[in-house]
């Protein structure tokens, strides 16, 4: 994309200030400093959503609605999305990709010599719950997960699942109530679910529950689609080598994550930043970033046949589908919900609180973020 | 109180009382010198076997390709030897490496000479609350540095301090204060009085006394003191964190970064990462090992 | 003579102007930071606004201290932090010994031992936390890597375990790497303990008949305790600050892991600052119970000197 941007704004400069490592742990603390220190970046990549929230309270991002206005932004990107951007009748970021975190990845050896159908789809999880039985029983990981933050996404595509799109979102608006029985049936799921997942779990990053499937040591793995990069990358091929489809009873539903891009307060070069913000937001800017990685444009007019066969059914469910936040991925909850919601996972993964106290806590967690 | 320490404290060590057999818990009649010995070596052997283990590891997955160094051949020999990890490991850390070492040595210099001022006075300036003066300054040594990380942040962005090395500089003197000045005091106990007496008598005041007699006496000290800060402000981790970033900070933050933080891991630059990064202080502990120990002994506070 | 009848300020000037940079900056960074960091935990200083000035700030007594200790949470951190110093300090105290008990009589290669007992002091705890998350992977059997692969290609097989991964004594797995990392300098201090008892008092000893056992159970332990003192001060302290060793093998996320430090360092991230400021509190409370007579003991001393 910094290709675009130079072409489209060849009088500004960009430097790229990427702090690596630590999944973005390690940026978000040199961002919290340098914002604190009134030393702003011109611009930093955050999730769209409630993960911003923080920085919005704290009165340290500018207003870009207008620029919205400007660059034709409310007709380019799906009305849906643009609901979920909005606070309090502001937007504070553009989006650059659109990523979908309620994908199952499959690898058809392992399930057809577990006797399954590699082309199989589950319409509900207990029907899923059949084909993981068999998986196990054949010997090989059923489900393949990893560390705190791969258990929380999975826990809401279970919530997603079970509740539906609807009650989905109401778990953070505050209009589902999170003790209630449908609540603790989707729990009791999870729980379910995660006695298919390897014990040695949270030892691991992403990359390596993928891998495992990959290697052919387990059958599933629930990650988001930027885990089509791994599969490309050790040249398998779609269809063949691995296939994938919705979590299993979301299908219609597209569960977003979205990288975007923000104008702090008191940026140094606003101008520069507005440029790239253009950048960003255009077609020509989206098209050439998603394409190198894997997600999708978040603007309604991208051309699908510029993408992989994956990213076209990707194009396809978000113009039609319902789009739910995730939260996993700082789209549904800010900071702090999110930390105590990953605490009460990990200790729930680890036994050491049962599906009544696990239940309190989650509800205890999002409870932090509506006292606000 | 504690001796000058360094040499006359390892050749202490290798001194033997002469003529005292080696009886540990032996059972009598049997063979005394024979078994006990063997066991102890046995004992030695395993021990340092034991202690060797990471080593082992870390050395051997440095120099293994990708495939090879995967968990499940942790204990392998390399199937072949590579230097890739350590050219990898070297592009990625060795800034961080200069930085480290443009963050360590004016620390290290700045708080030993501190240190070295503070254990001149309170040595010699016998003044009531001196003894509680010194445990004050002593208790900043113990103090769990989260009891004052939120205000220190807040403090450290007031006074615009650059984020990075500048502020570690800062915080290494600041809080290396109390350990320089506990090994200082403790070698100015032990240096006679009277070569300082003998200079006050000359009409020497105190500054002067200290420029001129004491600072010329003080190199074994300076040198325990200067290893002693600079391995443990290369080795901090805490304040690096809280104030610096992969990109502006020391070894540390960037190995732990290039280790934990990769998409997708790579053991090999990993350990060989490691290696770079700890061996700095290791040549120091090699070249300078009985001033390391001294070091350690002397900052130990004897009860 | 002459100077030392001299009072006055040229008398005191000189060493305060000496020891004057250290008592400032003593003053502000140590107690003057920890009278702020209380202030702040009084608060109720949890979100981002309020840290900018966006909202306001009001004082709420201890009511932090109350509701982190009261937590389940919080006091699985203080128990993690209890059994992780339990475990590190024996461990320790006893290899520590028993390294400088096997040293303390004439070995050959003595200087090798003693430097290879030692080096793993002179590395951080981050590069040592590379191997050593290698080292305690959970996986046993089949999968097996790291200390449990090495049990069963030396034929203690049974001797494999979870390491942290167990949510109740996990954390008692990182103390390894640590004392792999510390045990050198406990014997070290034994050493120069052992070297600090006069022949005299142990000839005498056996010249009594005391047999081998009686002669450390009545002089050399009792001579060796100040030594040991010393020792646990020391590393008791350092254990409680336990941080970087967890963020190097574990992660901030993990429950099996958590300590108080690494809470501090969450809720720093979430915003947190007036919790971040009472578990910092905490800590020092903790470790000051634990050095603070130590000290005091130790000046008392001196006075008496």
């Amino acid at each position: 994309m910094v290709g675009v941007f130079n072409k489209q704004h060849p009088d500004v400069k960009f430097i790229n200030g990427a702090v690596a490592g630590g999944a973005g742990s390690a940026a978000k603390d040199l961002l919290q400093t340098r914002l604190q220190a009134k030393n702003p970046p011109d611009t930093f990549q955050a999730h769209a959503g409630k993960e911003i929230a923080d920085y919005i309270a704290a009165g340290q991002l500018q207003d870009v609605s207008n620029l919205y206005d400007e660059f034709g932004l409310r007709s380019a990107f799906p009305p849906a999305l643009l609901k979920l951007l909005t606070v309090d009748g502001k937007i504070y970021s553009v989006p650059a990709d659109i990523h979908r975190a309620n994908m199952v990845w499959a690898n058809p050896a392992v399930l057809t010599a577990a006797g399954l159908d590699p082309k199989a789809t589950y319409a509900k999880l207990s029907d899923w719950f059949t084909a993981l039985d068999k998986v196990k029983a054949s010997g090989k990981t059923a489900l393949s997960i990893a560390t705190t933050w791969t258990q929380v996404q999975l826990l809401e595509n279970v919530l997603l699942s079970d509740l539906g799109s609807d009650k989905y979102i109401g778990l953070w608006t505050g209009s589902t109530d999170w003790k209630g029985s449908d609540v603790g049936a989707a729990l009791a799921d999870y729980s379910k679910l995660l006695t298919y997942t390897n014990t040695d779990r949270d030892n691991l990053d992403w990359p390596d529950a993928t891998q495992q499937v990959i290697d052919g040591k387990a059958a599933f793995n629930v990650m988001g689609d930027w885990a089509v990069a791994a599969f490309v990358e050790q040249k398998k091929v779609a269809g063949t080598d691995y296939t994938y489809f919705p979590m299993p009873g979301t299908t219609g539903v597209f569960d977003f994550l979205a990288d975007s891009f923000t104008l702090p307060v008191g940026a140094p070069h606003a101008d520069g930043a507005k440029a790239w913000l253009q950048t960003v937001g255009s077609a020509e800017g989206q098209t050439a970033f998603n394409k190198a990685k894997g997600s999708i444009p978040a603007r309604t007019d991208a051309k699908p046949a510029d993408f992989s066969e994956y990213q076209q059914t990707a194009i396809k469910s978000f113009g039609q589908d319902t789009i739910v936040p995730s939260l996993a991925h700082g789209a549904a909850v800010p900071i702090a919900v999110l930390t105590a919601i990953s605490d009460a996972v990990s200790k729930f993964g680890t036994g050491s609180s049962n599906a009544a106290t696990f239940q309190t806590e989650l509800a205890a967690a999002v409870a932090l973020g509506a006292s606000k | 109180m504690t001796a000058i320490p360094a040499p006359t404290a390892a050749a202490e060590v290798l001194k033997r009382r002469p003529g005292t057999a080696p009886t540990a818990v032996v059972p009598p009649g049997a063979k005394r010198f024979g078994v006990a010995r063997t066991l102890r070596y046995l004992l030695l052997l395993f021990f340092l076997l034991a202690v060797l283990i990471p080593v082992y590891v870390l050395v051997v997955t440095s120099f293994k390709g990708p495939g090879d160094a995967s968990p499940d051949r942790a204990w392998t020999w390399p199937q072949a030897w590579t230097v890739d990890n350590w050219r990898a490991a070297w592009t990625t850390l060795s800034p961080a490496i200069l930085r480290t070492v443009q963050m360590v040595v004016p620390a290290a210099i700045i708080s030993s000479f501190l240190g070295s001022m503070n254990g001149f006075v309170l040595s010699r300036w016998r003044f009531r609350g001196a003894n509680l003066v010194f445990t004050l300054i002593l208790f900043g040594m113990f103090i769990p540095y989260q009891a004052v990380m939120i205000p220190l942040l807040k403090i450290m962005l007031g006074m615009n301090i650059p984020n990075g090395i500048p502020s570690l500089i800062l915080l290494h003197v600041i809080y290396g204060i109390p350990i320089t000045t506990l090994i200082f005091r403790n070698y100015y106990e032990s240096v006679p009085a009277e070569l300082i007496e003998a200079a006050r008598v000359d009409g020497a005041g105190m500054l002067r006394t200290y420029r001129s007699i004491v600072l010329p006496i003080s190199i074994p000290s300076f040198v325990v003191v200067l290893i002693w800060q600079f391995t443990s402000a290369w080795n901090d981790f805490l304040f690096a964190v809280f104030f610096s970033s992969s990109q502006n900070g020391p070894v540390t933050i960037a190995l732990n970064n290039f280790a934990n933080g990769a998409l997708l891991q790579n053991y090999g630059s990993s350990m060989a990462g490691a290696l770079l990064a700890s061996a700095p202080t290791l040549v120091v502990y090699i070249v300078l090992g009985r001033y390391f120990i001294g070091g350690l002994m002397s900052g130990s506070v004897k009860g | 003579m002459s100077v030392r009848h001299r009072k006055g300020l040229t008398h005191w000037g000189p060493p305060l102007l000496l020891i004057s940079p250290s008592l400032i900056l003593m003053g502000v960074f140590v107690y003057g930071l920890i009278g702020v960091n209380v202030a702040t935990s009084l608060t109720d200083e949890h979100t981002s606004a309020q840290s900018t000035g966006q909202a306001p700030v009001t004082f709420v007594g201890v009511q932090n201290y109350n509701d982190l200790l009261r937590s389940p949470a919080f006091q699985h951190s203080l128990r993690n932090l209890l059994l992780y110093t339990a475990v590190f300090l024996i461990s320790v105290l006893v290899l520590g010994f028993i390294w400088a008990w096997l040293l303390d009589k004439p070995v050959h290669g003595e200087g090798i031992f003693r430097s290879i007992y030692l080096f793993p002091m002179a590395v951080s705890f981050v590069a040592s936390g590379v191997v050593w998350r290698w080292l305690l992977n959970s996986n046993q059997g089949t999968s097996a890597s790291g200390l449990n692969r090495l049990f069963q290609m030396i034929g203690l097989g049974f001797l494999q375990n979870p390491w942290w991964n167990n949510p109740n004594w996990g954390i008692a797995a990182i103390a390894l790497p640590a004392v792999w990392q510390l045990s050198g300098y406990v014997m070290a201090l034994f050493l120069a303990g052992f070297r600090g008892i006069p022949d005299e008092l142990r000839e005498a000893g056996r010249i009594d008949g005391a047999s081998e056992w009686k002669l450390y159970r009545h002089v050399i332990f009792p001579q060796l305790s100040p030594v040991a003192l010393s020792a646990v001060i020391i590393i008791g302290h350092m254990s409680l600050k336990a941080f970087d060793l967890i963020m190097s093998i574990s992660k901030p996320a993990n429950y099996q892991t958590k300590v108080p430090a690494v809470d501090m360092y969450t809720l720093k991230g979430s915003y947190n600052f007036a919790n971040a400021a009472a578990v910092g509190t905490i800590l020092l409370v903790i470790v000051a119970l634990l050095v603070v007579p130590y000290l005091v003991r130790t000046a008392r001393a001196e006075k008496n000197r």
